[in-house]
């Protein structure tokens, strides 16, 4: 423990009154390190949460570096050198039904799943941290009228939306991102609201209220900030789930239109071929969309449990 | 006292793991306790007075380290195993704790309770003789038609009476050692008046070990035959009450008994007022209400009509509930009242709108109770203090944050810290700082020091109290603590109940009191003086 430190007594002037002097030590707390660095260091002492991490690296390593290595023709159909099987014509994990190198196809369905995922899911705790901060901040009829929204959204299936909507547009990424941030920020607007119950009542909030401060700064500046744990590890699941409805819709068909593809889109083709034994059509899509999944579900828990430091060792 | 100890503590010593270090909480303590005999365990926070008694129980955490013995009636406690622990744990020693809310379970009836207390020790006892005895039990503590207070929920009751029935079920099996951790902290004076005779009055008729751990001076004095006092778990001093009041040896003791503030007639500031003074703050026939369940209404605040002059402090004492932080909230427009009017420098500030009430607000500033919620975790301390001045505009913020953190003699290097990092007095300073930094003219400052330790107490208090003095500001001063505001105020209000019983010139007030809640509240609250406490006590029972 640190040496006792004698609270800060400069030189005081006029003492009129008969208090008495105090001159005892307050311990101070411990010197902790910033709290941003124990986290840091909660989180790396988490095996899974690293292995995690480092899946992730990979696999954004190999989707996004991955094709300036391995040159392939994503393009053009070769249909000469379809369903060739791994290790067939100079492709390591052999072509589909078009001909279209697997190992190449993997990296840029990848791009598309990952680029889908996480813009959705940032996009979503986007729309549903600010939502949620300000229905808990404003309590009342505004609060009651906010979360009835929320409500009635999770009332409906996001798939059933997300099918509904592709047959209206035209699914290209950008559509995409944007119909599947704006069904999935639901589930962050409640836990948000919930934080910011209860802050809003926190002194520092009444305190800044007192000095003249206005809704804007009490919400942006004291609720988002002090919800910033709820709110980074739901952005983990919200992408992994983002990442997980992608592949459900373009596995139901109705994802990017090809040439391009992603890795839901791969699995619905490799399907089709399932009695015909092309195991490699499936399982690379397959164990992609099961990795990255996994790996941000690790890096959500390992970061939950270095905001809370209760269930630490659990 | 020829018998022999019925616990001991023989070098104990206790130590916490957290991460690869381990915290030393208790080293090297010694301390007896005979039948009958009631010894106070006094310190601040950290001192390691609490670890000390939770070890007589085993109840420590499995992260705790423990050395030396703990004797209970000749077992050493220590060594015992789970099931002979809890066959000791309510049967030998018993121990009551400062949350009488959190000690009882919600979900079960009094009667229950004190019941099951019953027989977890005593097999074969019926169910009906069980709430038989809890009946008596109940009526022993002093507690009015017993038997139908058995069928109700521990929300039911007040705070003094949830007291009671946790130390009905602590006696329950008659133990021999009764550890009463903070058992009084957490209630009003006249209630912790009350639950202290009762402790005496048990101690009294079955001859049990009283082991008392307090911060609070006053109550040592009230209760203890002797004194251990302990300083960072270390047992600094141990003496009969009498001796450690009158001669303190150790320096700690001397300085802690120095800086506990003492409620004295022409103590503290005296302030001559001119005759036609200004008004700061004027407060009429204010009520607050709040809904409660199924529409009722419930009155916090009931017609309060208060007036502070420019440069005044009025010091506003209540017990819990009896609305005084309400009002202080109304006063910055924080809480619209339901009816009634608050003049904020001869501007209504309850018609203020928008940009009005901002420009208004800006004139006065907020000290709140608890500085470890009122400072934002996530901003540092400079940020903090310069929140007031980013909301409202003002350039040249670093060099004010300066000033203004030298102002209440902190270190303008810690304005890169975050809260968490400083001591509770520290950070007191930091809300103080913040208060001020708009130069307001009225400061509200809700319980600034009741969440401190008294020695650092003395100092915020002496910090707050050079500053007003320099800078002028009106000051309405809440707090439930009768010495402090005899220390801070020229004019004290009392409240009970929503409404303000008395209000006049501090001494007036507080030692030729009209009213007979002011003298019963004054005469509550215990004094650090043994041999005085003594006589406040029959003068309290008189009354």
């Amino acid at each position: 423990m640190s040496p006792p430190r004698f609270e800060g007594r400069g030189p005081c002037t006029a003492q009129p009154m008969s208090l008495s002097s105090p001159v005892v030590a307050e311990p101070a707390p411990v010197r902790v390190a910033g709290s941003y660095r124990r986290m840091a260091s909660l989180f790396f002492a988490n095996r899974l949460a690293v292995s995690g991490l480092v899946i992730l690296g990979v696999l954004l390593l190999f989707c996004f570096l991955g094709p300036l290595v391995h040159h392939t023709d994503q393009t053009h159909t070769n249909l000469a050198g379809a369903n060739l099987s791994p290790g067939q014509g100079g492709h390591p994990l052999g072509t589909d039904d078009v001909g279209h190198d697997e190992l190449g196809r993997l990296m840029i369905g990848g791009q598309t799943s990952l680029e889908i995922g996480i813009a959705a899911g940032l996009l979503a705790t986007l729309i549903g941290t600010i939502w949620g901060a300000v229905s808990g901040y404003a309590g009342g009829w505004l609060d009651a009228i906010m979360m009835r929204v929320v409500d009635a959204g999770i009332a409906i299936p996001a798939l059933f939306l997300l099918l509904v909507t592709a047959t209206i547009v035209r699914p290209t990424v950008p559509v995409q991102i944007l119909i599947i941030g704006c069904v999935s920020w639901l589930v962050p607007a409640r836990l948000v609201r919930a934080e910011a119950l209860s802050l809003r009542s926190r002194d520092y909030v009444q305190a800044m209220k007192a000095m003249g401060g206005g809704h804007r700064r009490a919400v942006f500046r004291h609720i988002i900030p002090n919800a910033i744990g709820t709110v980074v590890v739901n952005a983990t699941f919200q992408v992994a789930d983002a990442i997980l409805l992608i592949a459900y819709v373009s596995f139901l068909g109705l994802g990017v239109a090809p040439p391009k593809t992603d890795w839901g889109g791969m699995l619905s083709k490799g399907i089709a071929y399932t009695y015909d034994g092309y195991w490699w059509m499936i399982f690379p899509a397959g164990i992609a969309i099961v990795l990255v999944v996994c790996a941000f579900n690790a890096i959500g828990d390992g970061l939950r449990d270095s905001f809370e430091v209760r269930l630490q060792g659990r | 006292m020829t018998d022999a100890p019925m616990l001991t503590f023989e070098d104990l010593a206790v130590s916490f793991r957290s991460g690869r270090e381990s915290v030393r909480a208790v080293d090297g303590v010694s301390l007896t306790v005979a039948p009958g005999e009631v010894v106070a365990v006094v310190g601040e926070s950290g001192s390691g007075k609490s670890v000390t008694s939770m070890s007589a129980l085993g109840l420590l955490p499995p992260t705790a380290t423990t050395t030396g013995t703990v004797r209970v009636g000749g077992v050493d406690v220590t060594t015992l195993d789970g099931a002979r622990l809890r066959a000791i744990r309510g049967a030998e020693v018993a121990m009551v704790f400062q949350e009488p809310m959190t000690a009882l379970n919600p979900a079960f009836t009094v009667g229950w309770q004190v019941a099951e207390a019953l027989r977890l020790h005593i097999e074969d006892l019926s169910k009906k003789q069980a709430l038989d005895r809890a009946a008596e039990l109940l009526e022993m503590v002093g507690i009015r038609d017993a038997r139908d207070r058995l069928g109700q929920y521990p929300h039911e009751l007040s705070g003094g009476l949830r007291q009671r029935v946790v130390i009905a079920m602590a006696i329950a099996c008659e133990p021999k050692v009764l550890i009463a951790d903070e058992a009084t902290t957490a209630l009003d004076v006249t209630v912790q008046a009350e639950i202290l005779d009762l402790l005496r009055d048990l101690r009294a008729r079955f001859g049990m070990a009283l082991l008392v751990i307090t911060h609070n001076m006053g109550v040592v004095a009230d209760i203890a035959d002797r004194v251990v006092v302990m300083y960072q778990g270390k047992v600094v001093e141990q003496a009969t009450v009498e001796d450690l009041f009158a001669r303190p040896q150790a320096d700690y003791t001397k300085k802690l008994l120095a800086s506990v503030p003492r409620l004295a007639r022409g103590e503290g500031r005296t302030r001559t007022a001119p005759a036609d003074e200004e008004v700061a703050l004027s407060l009429e026939h204010l009520v607050v209400e709040f809904r409660g369940k199924g529409g009722r209404k419930n009155r916090a605040v009931d017609d309060v009509s208060l007036t502070i002059a420019k440069g005044e402090v009025l010091g506003l004492v209540g017990e819990s509930g009896s609305g005084k932080s309400t009002v202080g909230r109304a006063a910055i427009g924080l809480l619209k009242p339901t009816s009634g009017s608050v003049r904020l420098l001869g501007e209504a500030l309850t018609d203020a709108r928008g940009r009005d009430l901002r420009r208004l607000r800006r004139r006065c500033g907020i000290v709140f109770q608890d500085p470890a919620s009122s400072l934002d975790p996530r901003m540092t301390v400079g940020d903090c203090v310069a929140e007031p001045l980013v909301i409202n505009g003002v350039g040249d913020r670093t060099e004010r944050v300066v000033a203004l953190l030298k102002s209440v003699e902190l270190d303008p290097a810690l304005r890169r810290r975050h809260p968490h990092e400083l001591s509770g007095g520290q950070r007191q300073r930091v809300g103080i700082a913040r208060a001020l930094a708009l130069d307001p003219q009225l400061v509200i400052a809700d319980e600034p020091t009741s969440a401190l330790d008294v020695s650092v107490q003395a100092a915020v208090l002496e910090v707050f109290l050079e500053l007003q003095e320099r800078l002028g500001f009106a000051c309405l001063f809440i707090t439930h603590d009768l010495a402090v505001v005899g220390r801070v105020s020229d004019r004290v209000a009392v409240m009970n109940a929503g409404r303000v019983v008395e209000e006049g010139p501090r001494d007036d007030v507080l030692f030729d009191s009209r009213e007979e809640y002011t003298r019963r509240l004054v005469t509550s609250a215990p004094v650090p003086d043994p041999v005085e406490q003594r006589q406040r006590r029959a003068e309290r029972h008189g009354l």
